[in-house]
């Protein structure tokens, strides 16, 4: 008989945390144009070594490599970089708006612009995004009036959320994005449903469900890779694998030595691995998915490998946990960058027009968040009545929540 | 009608009018259900109308919540109530609050159904009675029959209203009504007169409780499986008892509740659910609130005790008539 060793308990930790610096080297990142491109009817199963590599399109400097390279125009391109700038700077100066104590909360989504500006557009209009709170670029590439998102970031008397939700739970039906949730992970089964619908009534809309990296770890997640694949459900899942989960790192969410991606495939489905800061790389895989689960050759799982350059949230301070300057290092770089420098390569795009951009940007933002502050700001407590507050419990108002708006006099 | 008849006769009309109303739940297509409930529905109606789920209550009700979004009309089945836990955040968080939290941009118009209740040798996951963990919740509403023509009309007025329902059918009266005397036979429902259905569409209103039998001397309120035992009380101890039969929980019909006190000047309160913090609570409170000045006696709460559901111990558990019956005595002798 063998005497048995003590047993340990395995933590996973990330290599950086402040004052030193993240080997990057555990990402495995493919070289562009590496990655084969397999026809839209792929069987899952024949998956395996696209869900453990990476889709990349851009290179080194700036060119359109290998068979994923898309085919768009000059005009699309150019509305590609400037959604993505335009989610930046409005992120930017809503930070500036809770820190002027305007709006009670904020979530950036810096460094990840490409992945939903670029998704939207292989979408059509009907198509369902199930979005976590860090798809703004969603509404920005579908041109929702920013107006309207920052009054309610304000929680102000225009509110379409009525001053009920917290700041970025956005809903906005009619440019297909589904009403956002506090509780993580629930919008996945929903989308699976949602497409399930679809394909009930004979429709050829489909959803794509959007989920975090931390928050594959909630049983949502695999409930709806389970009944996406058991329907067959015209569905794309996104995992935006940003690394980090507030300060947990994504190995403690499951991912050391293991992609995301890869869970897909051991679900039945067709997976993808990408790389999330190469706009190109985004719009060839979206389209790829879309036309796989429009044409009802099943669902399409894709992971986006980005980094969450920003803190968590306006309550979050990530020098607590990682380095400061653990962005800069990253190996996909920043996704405007690179798709600057792109077309600069091809000559739709200069210094001289990004400045003018930036600065036409800056005042578009600006101009939106002044015609937002005169419907009122948290500050100056023009909110919607408390009457309002009753409201949409049901559909219509039963006779108890009557009376407690009676009780509250208004 | 039995109940399961009467049940499965509402979802075949709600299938029949609204294309938009699917049915799924694990066991509920080709089987049509552990219960039977859903027996023929998937070969009169098509696999992509009624068919069966994986074995994952989060999944069912979020798919559902997803298909509503949608502008379906889902009518999921969770296969005991015992089971609705890991459906409880897409329940709570997702289903009752969409409307709310879209200001209307979405909402959610399903129906859960879940059999409940004990009195069946179920022991601890078989038997329990989880209502007022739903009626806490705000948007759903939360319904239990206690007979065929209710349980027909009830789930008819469910799947049509356009607010998430929690739909609870006890299983004990599936076959026939139940008063607690175990040792006795079980009268089937077709031996009674409210297993006399009518064939196609009716609704039984969601905001109206029935007048179970009418009475002078103290109001129960009560649902369920409980109705009958408390009539078999009623009988037994000669008290002249008036039985409210709710129907629907939440949000209930306070008005028959408070005339019904107001005349009778007492109250005892009956359910299966474990006493504290349950349904009763709320109803006892409620009572004290609008009938304070016509009351002749503390309100009296007969439930089941507060301890999981026992498997040998059932009948010491379930409460049963001789336990109703002696509250309505403490309840008249105050």
């Amino acid at each position: 008989m063998s005497q048995s060793k003590p047993l340990s308990l395995h933590v996973p930790e990330p290599s950086g945390r402040p004052g030193c610096k993240t080997d990057f080297s555990y990402l495995q990142v493919s070289p562009a144009g590496s990655v084969r491109r397999p026809p839209i009817d792929v069987l899952p199963s024949e998956t395996g070594d696209l869900a453990s590599t990476m889709i990349r399109v851009l290179d080194d400097d700036g060119n359109a490599v290998g068979p994923w390279a898309p085919d768009l125009d000059r005009e699309t391109l150019r509305f590609g970089l400037r959604t993505m700038m335009k989610t930046r700077i409005f992120d930017a100066r809503m930070v500036i708006a809770q820190r002027q104590k305007k709006l009670s909360f904020y979530m950036t989504s810096l460094g990840e612009e490409a992945i939903g500006t670029a998704h939207s557009l292989a979408l059509k209009d009907g198509d369902m995004n199930f979005p976590t709170y860090r798809q703004q670029s969603l509404l920005m590439a579908r041109e929702y009036p920013m107006k309207d998102m920052i009054c309610q970031l304000l929680s102000n008397e225009a509110d379409p959320m009525k001053g009920r939700q917290l700041p970025v739970m956005y809903s906005v039906r009619e440019k297909g994005f589904f009403t956002i949730s506090g509780n993580l992970a629930t919008q996945y089964p929903q989308a699976v449903g949602w497409a399930m619908a679809s394909a009930i009534k004979g429709d050829t809309k489909i959803a794509s469900a959007w989920i975090g990296d931390g928050a594959t770890a909630e049983s949502d997640f695999y409930t709806a890779l389970t009944f996406a694949h058991v329907y067959n459900a015209p569905v794309i899942l996104n995992v935006v694998n940003n690394q980090w989960a507030i300060s947990t790192f994504q190995h403690i969410a499951g991912g050391e030595s293991v992609t995301f991606a890869t869970r897909g495939v051991g679900t039945g489905i067709a997976s993808l691995r990408v790389d999330g800061n190469d706009f190109l790389a985004v719009y060839a895989a979206s389209c790829w998915a879309a036309e796989r689960t429009r044409g009802g050759h099943g669902p399409a799982l894709i992971e986006w490998v980005t980094y969450r350059a920003g803190p968590h949230s306006t309550s979050d301070d990530p020098s607590r946990y990682r380095p400061a300057d653990d962005w800069s290092w990253f190996p996909l770089g920043d996704p405007i960058a690179r798709l600057r420098r792109h077309l600069t390569n091809k000559g739709w795009w200069s210094d001289e027009e990004h400045d003018k951009v930036q600065a036409e940007l800056e005042a578009e933002v600006l101009a939106a968040q002044k015609e937002a502050e005169q419907h009122g700001t948290l500050i100056d407590g023009r909110v919607p009545s408390a009457a309002t507050m009753f409201e949409d419990v049901y559909k219509d108002m039963p006779e108890h929540l009557r009376q407690q708006r009676q009780q509250l006099g208004v | 009608m039995t109940m399961i008849q009467a049940l499965r006769s509402a979802m075949n009309v709600m299938l029949e009018r609204d294309s938009n109303t699917v049915i799924y739940g694990q066991d509920v297509g080709y089987f049509g259900g552990v219960f039977r409930c859903t027996d023929g529905l998937q070969a009169k109606y098509g696999k992509t109308r009624v068919f069966d789920a994986p074995i994952s209550e989060g999944g069912i009700v979020g798919t559902a919540v997803g298909m509503a979004a949608y502008g379906l009309r889902p009518v999921v089945e969770i296969q005991f109530a015992d089971y609705f836990y890991p459906a409880t955040d897409q329940i709570v968080s997702e289903a009752a609050r969409l409307r709310y939290r879209s200001a209307g941009d979405f909402s959610a118009p399903l129906t859960i159904r879940m059999p409940c209740g004990g009195g069946i040798y179920g022991g601890q996951t078989h038997s329990q009675s989880p209502e007022a963990f739903f009626t806490h919740v705000c948007g759903l509403r939360t319904v239990m029959p206690s007979n065929p023509i209710d349980a027909k009309g009830l789930l008819i007025a469910s799947i049509e209203n356009d607010d998430p329902v929690i739909f609870l059918e006890p299983k004990r009266l599936y076959n026939g009504p139940f008063d607690g005397h175990h040792d006795r036979p079980v009268v089937p429902w077709s031996k009674h007169p409210m297993g006399e259905v009518p064939e196609g569409y009716y609704t039984t209103p969601l905001d109206k409780a029935a007048v179970f039998r009418p009475g002078a001397d103290l109001t129960v309120l009560t649902y369920g499986t409980m109705v009958w035992v408390s009539e078999a009380a009623a009988k037994e101890t000669g008290i002249d008892a008036e039985i409210i039969d709710l129907r629907t929980l939440w949000p209930l019909d306070l008005e028959t509740i408070v005339a019904s006190v107001n005349k009778t000047g007492r109250c005892v309160v009956v359910h299966e659910a474990t006493k504290t913090s349950g349904f009763g609570a709320e109803l006892a409170a409620l009572v004290q609130e609008h009938c304070f000045y016509h009351l002749e006696a503390p309100i009296e709460r007969v439930c089941g005790f507060d301890t999981p559901y026992p498997h040998a111990q059932e009948w010491a558990y379930f409460p049963g008539p001789d336990r109703v019956g002696a509250a309505f005595k403490r309840a008249m002798e105050r």
